[in-house]
Parts: C-alpha cells; structure tokens; sequence
C-alpha cells in the first residue's frame, strides 16, 4: 500500500482512456442514436400522414361511389321517362293510325252503302215499272209516269 | 487459501501486497538474506522490500490490470460504435447505447455546461471503474494462484483488483483533479480562479474587509478543493479495499473444517451477491462526483448573479 509511480501511470492511463472514448468511442455512438431518434420520428410522423391520407382517399372513393350511383340513378330515370315516352308515342300513333283506318273504312263502307243504295234505287225504278206494266199488261209510257215512279223509289 | 506453511496473517498480507517493480539500492538486504553488491530494478520479494523502493517503483498487476481493463473497454465500446447502425440495434450494441444514453442524461441533468468531453468521460469512468470492480467477484486466490503457477514463484504478489490500489484510485482522482483545476482557470481565468478561491465564501463587498477576510477564505477553500479529489479516491479504495478484505478473510473460513467450508461457502455466496451492489454504486457515485466537480470547475459565480 505505498504510494509511488503507479499513481502517475494510472492518471495517464485514464486521460488517454478518456479522450479515447472522447474521439472515437462517444461521437459515433450518439450520432447512431440521433440518427435513429430522428427516424423514428419520421416514421412516426410518415405513418400518421398516411393515416391522414387513407382516410382522406377512404372518403373521396365514398363520395365518388354515391356520385356514380346518383348519375346512374339519374340515368336510369331518364331512360325509363324515354321509354314510356316513346311508349306513349307508339300508343297515340298506333291509335291515331287505328283512327284513320277507321274513319277511312267507314267512308268506303259508306260509299259502298251509298252506291248500293243508288244502284238498289234505280234496280228497284225499273223493277217496279218491269211489275207494273206485267201487272197492267201495257206499257206504261215512262214519260208519262216518270214523276210517279220516281217518288216510288225515293220511298224505298 | 491459506497453505500450511503460512499464517493467517502471512496469506493476509500476502493477498495485500502488490506486485511492485522498483530500484533496491546497494548494500540492501534482501528478504531471503541475500546482500545485494549493487542497484537492481526488480520485483519486491516483501512488503518490507516494496516500502523500501520507496516513489520509484511501480505495481505492475495494478497498472496491468487496469490498462487491460480499459483497453477492453475501448476495444468493446469502439467496435460497438464502429459498426453501430441507426436501423434494428443487435445485442451488444443495444446494452451499449443503453449505458450511454443512461450516461448522457445523466450527464445533461448535472452538467448544465458545454464541454463536449465531460460525457465520454463519465462513460469511461462508470465502466472502466465498474470492470475493474468487477475484478473483486473473482475468487481470491484463483488468479494469484494461476499467476504464481505460470511464473514458477510461489511468492509472487499479484493483486488482481487495481481499485483496491490506493495508487489507482487516486491516480484517477488526481487527474479528475487536474481538469478541474484546468477548466476552471480556462473558464473564469486565472484572475476569476484565483478571486475564488480568495473571496469566496465569506465576502463583505468592501475591499479593506475583504482583504483581511482572504486568509481565512483560502484556507476554507482550499482544503475544500483540495479535499474533493482526495475524498473521491479514498471513497472508491476504502470500499474495494473493505470488501477485498472480508473475502480473504472468508476465503480463510475455507480452510476450517467441512463446517468452515459451507460456512464460508455461504458467506461468500452472501457477500459477492451484495458486493455486486457494492461495485455498481461505487463506480456509479466516481462517475456522478467527477461530474458534480466538472460542472463545479465550470460554474462561474456571475452567472450565478444573473439568474437570481
């Protein structure tokens, strides 16, 4: 337990330890450690952007979804108005076009009636005066009855 | 353990003796009789022999032990640094920045000032001191033994705990000593260090008392000062040297009987598991005084006078 020279020696050897540790042990070793410090604050800081964004584009997708379905709502709507439109055209076409066919058929029924009529007229003018010069055995001058036989067949 | 040849007394002693290497002068009689004819370096063969070197002589397991010690420390840490990454820490370089995050907090809480050496040196401190500690878990005679084995004497000293040196511990001391000497003349300047020393802590603000008051000043400040690095290394020595001394004296309990076997197995047991606390805290309160004492040397009293 005598003091001497080790005392000397030992101080030494701890001033070059410690500058040891000074240059090349603690600046390196700490650099690490902020370095890492400061990327997982990054990280940490990229992660809750994402979050951020994730909800962001979670929303615009959302909305983008309920345009989709509005515009093809809308479609569908405008689609079914045309076709009952264009139903609705076909009916009044069809019933004007049926409207016509009749009202043409009854004029040509008409006609035909008419002309039936005219010709059942002048058959039944000279049938009746056929009947009556069979009946009187003489010829009836149709001059002279033309009026008489005329308001016969306007009776008929 | 102590042979049959030996005393107690004589393993006691044998076990505190350090290797010392110095100068006998000419005309010493050597322990075993012998006369030298002229001044030989060598190794003590006794206490007596290794008094007798007197300044001259150094303890070559003390400073082998502890430069090995640092040397692993250094090799370790800077490995550890060099191929530290910032990505996932592996084992050991995660219990690296796990001591030196621990440090640099510690650091930054008790030195509020910028001197980018103060944490590397606590770091150095805590585990240099705490590896050279840890030396004191060993079993007593195993390395003695091994070393008197290897060399062929069976006298040889070899004192595998250097903090139970007092050269050591205040080898360490005087060069903490001798930095804060250092920074607190390149802090306040050799003017500031001195009025410090000289007006400080008793101090009146009118010059005729003050100076009557500078004896009485720097008689209380520097015992104070000169009592910080003297404290700091005995405080270190005298627990490693207390706990080295009750396991030799477990280590004798071996030797008495099978009871005295499993006694001292026991008590061994006991006191190396506290002992364990015992070096921690120790190479812990050197780190944290060393610290306290650098922020001391850094710490100018203006500043003080401002902050108020």
């Amino acid at each position: 337990m005598n003091i001497n020279l080790t005392l000397i020696g030992q101080s030494i050897t701890f001033l070059f330890f410690v500058w040891f540790c000074w240059k090349f042990v603690w600046p390196p070793l700490l650099g690490v450690m902020q370095e890492r410090e400061k990327k997982i604050a990054t990280g940490l800081e990229e992660a809750e952007r994402a979050g951020k964004d994730l909800e962001l584009a979670r929303r615009k997708a959302a909305d983008q979804l309920k345009e989709a379905k509005e515009q093809a709502a809308e479609i569908i709507d405008g689609a079914n108005k045309r076709a009952n439109q264009i139903v609705d055209e076909a009916k009044q076409a069809a019933h004007a076009e049926g409207d016509r066919l009749k009202a043409a058929a009854k004029a040509e029924i008409d006609q035909e009636v008419n002309r039936a009529k005219e010709q059942l007229r002048s058959r039944v003018a000279a049938l009746s005066v056929a009947g009556a010069e069979k009946i009187l055995s003489v010829n009836i001058d149709a001059k002279v009855h033309d009026d008489l036989i005329e308001k016969l067949a306007a009776e008929l | 353990m102590a042979g049959e040849a030996q005393t107690a007394t004589d393993y006691i002693q044998h076990h505190l003796q350090n290797m010392a290497y110095g100068k006998l002068p000419a005309g010493y009689t050597r322990a075993d009789g012998t006369v030298l004819s002229e001044p030989t370096w060598t190794l003590a063969h006794s206490s007596q022999e290794a008094t007798d070197m007197g300044f001259w002589a150094v303890h070559l397991d003390t400073l082998g032990w502890s430069v090995g010690l640092g040397l692993l420390f250094c090799f370790l840490f800077a490995r550890a640094a060099r191929k530290a990454t910032p990505g996932v820490p592996g084992g050991f370089q995660s219990f690296v920045e796990l001591v030196t995050d621990f440090i640099d907090k510690l650091v930054k809480e008790t030195f509020p000032h910028r001197n980018a050496m103060v944490a590397p040196m606590a770091l150095t401190i805590f585990v240099w001191v705490f590896l050279m500690n840890l030396m004191d878990l060993i079993p007593v005679d195993w390395l003695p033994m091994a070393a008197a084995k290897v060399s062929g004497n069976d006298h040889l000293f070899f004192k595998v705990v250097p903090t139970t040196d007092p050269n050591a511990t205040l080898g360490m001391a005087l060069a903490v000593f001798a930095l804060m000497i250092f920074f607190s003349i390149k802090e306040k300047g050799p003017i500031g260090f001195i009025k410090e020393l000289t007006l400080h802590p008793f101090h009146t603000g009118k010059w005729y008392f003050d100076i009557l008051l500078i004896p009485f000043n720097f008689l209380l400040e520097a015992v104070s000062l000169i009592a910080k690095p003297i404290s700091l290394g005995l405080r270190l020595f005298g627990n490693l040297y207390a706990g080295e001394m009750i396991f030799i004296l477990i280590a004798i309990v071996f030797g008495v009987g099978v009871l005295g076997f499993l006694g001292a197995a026991l008590m061994h047991m006991g006191w190396a598991i506290f002992h364990v606390l015992v070096i921690t805290l120790q190479a812990f309160v050197f780190m944290v005084l060393t610290t306290v004492y650098m922020a001391m040397a850094h710490h100018r009293d203006e500043e003080h006078e401002h902050d108020q």
